[in-house]
Formats: C-alpha cells, sequence, structure tokens
C-alpha cells in the first residue's frame, strides 16, 4: 500500500496510505485531509481536488488533457505541476509520492 | 448549549457531507447518520451513467470506505426514521429504537415522481434513484434492443445516452418541446437535441405516454396518450423527483415545497436544520426567494454549512449553485440560476459541441451554461460568485473569452 505525502499550503504534511488503482483525491479525502474537496466525487466537473505533484513525480501520471487541462486555466494559482487530483491514478511504485495543496480551492 | 449528539436522518450526499465536516471541523460529540438504505453511503450522480456502464465500480461509488466510519466514530444506523419528538429530542426508528439528539439534521433527500400509468409496474420498468435499481437496470442495458425513455430531463437523457451507446433503438418521449427545457436555454437544448440525434436517439416532444403495453408480466411497448406505439423491452423514467417530507411533515415543521429553512438552514425549530433536495432555503441568488435545488453542490455546500454553525461558526448560506451533467461525449455544466433570464450570449462552435451561453438578465449575468467548454464553466463560478459583473456587451464583441476576462478580472 503506497504512502503519499500531502503537503497543505501552511506547510502541514501528512502522510496517507493510498491504494493502487485509487485516485489521489480520492486517498486525499478518505484520509479527511483539508485542502482537497472533490466535490463532484471524480468526475472531473468541479476542480475542488487542485493539486501540484512533486516535480520529480509528475513524468509519472499521464499528462492532463482535455477537461482537466480546460478546467486548471482557472483554478486558483495555476502551475506547470498543477493537477486535478481525481484524475491521478495511484500505480504500482508510487510510495513516496509527494504532492502539495494549493491554498484554497476557490 | 453543549453539543454532544448529533443526528443525522439520510445518508445521501448532504447528510454524508454533515457527518464528514462536522469531524473536519473538529467536532468530538457523537453522531449517528441513520440511513434507510442497505451499505456504506454512496454517490447517486453516476448511476445513470459512468456506474451503468461499468466503468465505475461499487467501491468506487462509495464516499468512504468502512473504516472511516470507525476511525471517524460515526454510527451509521440502516434503519427508517419514523418520527420525530420534539419536545423530548428524540428520533423513533422503524426497528423500535430511539435515538436522542442535541441537534437534528434532516436530510432525506427526494424519491422519483412514479410514473402513473397503467403498466407501470410491468417487469422491465425502471426509475433510477438507488444504487439497488442501477444494479437491477444494468444487466437489462446491456440485453435491450428497444428502449424507451420516459422524460427528456437530466437522468433521462444520461440514460438515453448509455442504452444508445449500448446499440439499442432508443426513443424519448417529453412533454415539454425540448430536452431539459427546466434547466437550460433553448440554445443548449438544441445542441442537446441535436447529438442525441446523432447518436441515434429518437425524440418525440409534447408526447405524454398513456400506458405500458405488457406480455406475461413484462414490458414489451408502450402507447403515447396520443395512440402512437412503441416498441419496448425496457422503459426508464425521470419525470422529475418529490422530497420526503413525511417525517418533517408528521412533526409539524414549517413546509413548503420542502422543509423550510432560513439562510443558516434552520428550521422552523431551533434544535433541527435541514439541506439539499427535501429543504427549501432564501437563495440570494434568487432574489433571497425559498428555493429547492436538487444537486450535488447544493447537498455538499450546505452540509459544510450545517456542520460550520454547529461549532459555532454560524454564516449565512450563500454559495453559488451549480451543476452538471455527462451523456454521452457531452460534459454540460452550469453555473447560476437562469430564472427570468432575458438575453442570451453564445459563445463557442455549437457545430462541435462546444457552446457556451452566458444567460443575462437586465443585463447582469446570471448564469452560465457550458457544453464541452470547462474553462468557461470553471470562469463562469469565479465571476458569478463575486462582483464585478460581465455585462452582456462585453461579452458580445468579438474576440470575447470568458477564461481571459475571468483572470483580468480578478480581485
Amino acid at each position: 500500500m503506497p504512502t503519499l505525502t500531502f503537503i497543505e499550503h501552511s506547510g502541514t504534511t501528512h502522510e496517507v496510505h493510498g491504494e493502487v488503482g485509487q485516485s489521489v483525491m480520492q486517498a486525499a479525502t478518505f484520509a479527511m485531509l483539508p485542502g482537497i474537496q472533490g466535490d463532484c466525487g471524480g468526475a472531473c466537473s468541479c476542480a475542488t481536488c487542485h493539486a501540484y505533484v512533486d516535480e520529480a513525480w509528475v513524468e509519472r501520471f499521464p499528462p492532463a488533457e482535455g477537461t482537466e487541462v480546460d478546467m486548471l486555466d482557472n483554478v486558483t494559482e495555476r502551475r506547470a505541476n498543477s493537477r486535478l487530483s481525481c484524475q491521478l491514478v495511484i500505480a504500482e511504485g508510487m510510495d513516496g509520492l509527494l504532492i502539495r495543496l494549493p491554498a484554497s480551492q476557490y | 448549549m453543549a453539543l454532544n449528539s448529533v443526528v443525522i436522518v439520510g445518508a445521501g450526499q448532504g447528510g454524508f457531507q454533515v457527518a464528514a465536516s462536522l469531524r473536519q471541523e473538529g467536532y468530538q460529540g457523537n453522531i449517528t447518520l441513520i440511513g434507510d438504505e442497505p451499505g456504506l453511503p454512496y454517490q447517486r450522480p453516476p448511476l445513470s451513467k459512468a456506474y451503468l456502464l461499468g466503468k465505475i465500480s461499487a467501491t468506487a461509488l462509495l464516499f468512504r470506505p468502512e473504516d472511516f466510519y470507525t476511525q471517524q466514530n460515526i454510527e451509521l444506523v440502516h434503519d427508517q426514521a419514523v418520527a420525530v419528538d420534539r419536545n423530548n429530542r428524540q428520533v423513533r426508528l422503524a426497528s423500535g429504537r430511539s435515538v436522542d439528539y442535541d441537534h437534528l439534521v434532516l436530510a432525506m433527500g427526494a424519491h422519483n415522481r412514479p410514473l402513473a400509468v397503467p403498466g407501470a409496474e410491468a417487469q422491465g420498468v425502471f426509475g433510477i434513484k438507488t444504487k439497488a435499481d442501477a444494479d437491477a437496470l444494468a444487466p437489462l442495458v446491456k440485453e435491450a434492443r428497444n428502449v424507451v425513455v420516459v422524460g427528456a430531463g437530466f437522468v433521462g437523457l444520461e440514460f438515453a445516452a448509455v442504452a444508445a451507446a449500448n446499440g439499442a433503438t432508443v426513443h424519448v418521449l417529453e412533454l415539454g418541446d425540448r430536452p431539459m427545457a427546466r434547466a437550460v436555454s433553448r440554445e443548449m437544448s438544441e445542441l442537446f437535441r441535436c447529438a442525441h440525434e446523432g447518436w441515434g436517439v429518437h425524440f418525440d416532444f409534447r408526447q405524454g405516454i398513456g400506458h405500458i403495453l405488457t406480455e406475461g408480466g413484462k414490458v414489451c411497448g408502450v402507447e403515447t396518450v396520443e395512440g402512437k406505439r412503441l416498441l419496448a423491452d425496457l422503459v426508464v423514467y425521470g419525470i422529475g423527483v418529490i422530497p420526503n417530507l413525511q417525517l418533517a411533515l408528521e412533526a409539524g415543521l414549517d413546509i413548503d415545497n420542502g422543509i423550510t429553512v432560513d439562510s443558516t438552514l434552520l428550521t422552523s425549530d431551533p434544535h433541527i436544520s435541514s439541506l439539499g433536495d427535501v429543504a427549501v432555503f432564501p437563495c440570494i441568488h434568487n432574489d433571497q426567494k425559498l428555493l429547492r435545488l436538487e444537486s450535488v453542490q447544493n447537498a455538499v455546500d450546505q452540509g459544510r454549512a450545517i456542520a460550520a454553525r454547529l461549532v459555532g461558526k454560524p454564516a449565512p448560506y450563500t454559495a453559488l449553485p451549480w451543476f452538471w451533467t455527462d451523456q454521452g461525449t457531452l460534459k454540460l455544466q452550469i453555473a447560476g440560476l437562469s430564472n427570468g433570464c432575458d438575453s442570451t450570449v453564445m459563445l463557442g462552435a455549437p457545430e462541435s459541441n462546444q457552446l457556451s451561453v452566458l444567460c443575462f438578465r437586465q443585463d447582469q449575468l446570471v448564469a452560465v451554461e457550458s457544453c464541452n467548454r470547462p474553462g468557461d464553466h470553471m470562469a463562469a463560478r469565479k465571476i458569478l460568485a463575486r462582483p464585478p459583473r460581465l455585462t452582456p456587451a462585453e461579452a458580445a464583441a468579438p474576440g470575447f473569452e470568458l477564461k481571459v476576462w475571468e483572470a483580468a478580472n480578478r480581485d
């Protein structure tokens, strides 16, 4: 079971257990992490699961496409490594995945 | 008054959210979440689309896995609330058990408006509300050759797209003159009509269902009010929902097409809150008029607001309503309420199914409907949530882009 590290905007760090096949958003919400909401349940409809994937991990995920790219355009504080975490599926070998959270989802 | 016991009736999106948000807010008292369906609380939107298509599993439907409830000390009770004793602050359950509350949250949601025509009890006639409905329907969808959908709202059309993708001949009967007439502009209806027709869906507008034809207890067709007959081995209806009000009615709470709540989502009893599909609330995006909304956003945001109030952070509920539906390759997202819209501006390329309809009322932007333009939807949610408001003249200018305007007009 991979362990994921989330760093809140305030600097608070959380270690969260994820499961292969689960999305990063689900791993975060299952662990009651503040800062990730996932209101639409993973339908890529709400953009309340915005997160920054640590540069060392960016290429481990297929690049954002279509709806996700377009939704990201207007998130607050978009960066090159911005993703909607409902679209990031946890795979084998992702133990230690590092995700940073934005100041706000709105 | 110390709050030691919160009881939530209804374990759907809103009820679940109250429980989760209470813990996130640091509330340490008892939480009892009462749901009358088996299993763990789950999301309903995928039932009529992704789940039915087998794209997501039963596990992925769950809001949280089972150990979440133990870890967070949320008592999940599979039972039905049958009475509220407001004097003694007790909820009585069908099993005979009574649960005491300091605060009660009514989140019973709504049930499908039944298809009240002869033959509706036949095998092969479905509404889609619960996971059990979807589980019973899923194997039949794969086999169905002729499908009749009653009602061209979100659920009916989501299902029509699924059935068409499975290769069935699909007819949609709709009393109105266009798809999703209650929810979207004519322009957007037109795009969806064309797209569905492109997938092989046939629309019969201004047509009510007269009765269901059966053979050996199973559906074999439908006859419209006007006498037109359609073959059907499967009938799915989505003709609106009715809020589950009986508990609140019998408890003597104020009701007006829903449980009436104030701007902080309190009912006429200060020890009882209500939210989601079952509640009517004064909406700042609706001129403070009472509104009952059937949406995930509404249930989630109201759940958060109630939890925040219960831990001592009361605030009027002001969240911007937004909605979505996924139909085939189309994602429709709506921000705001288009009631009373008197002019529209269209952006995008409807011929390639990319369209945003900006809805104005007295030159004020009140809603934006976006099909396959999620960036517009995101920008619209920000624009509508706070001033300054966009004017129709600005939006109609050549080369106007909503995303660019939003980025340029942030605080």
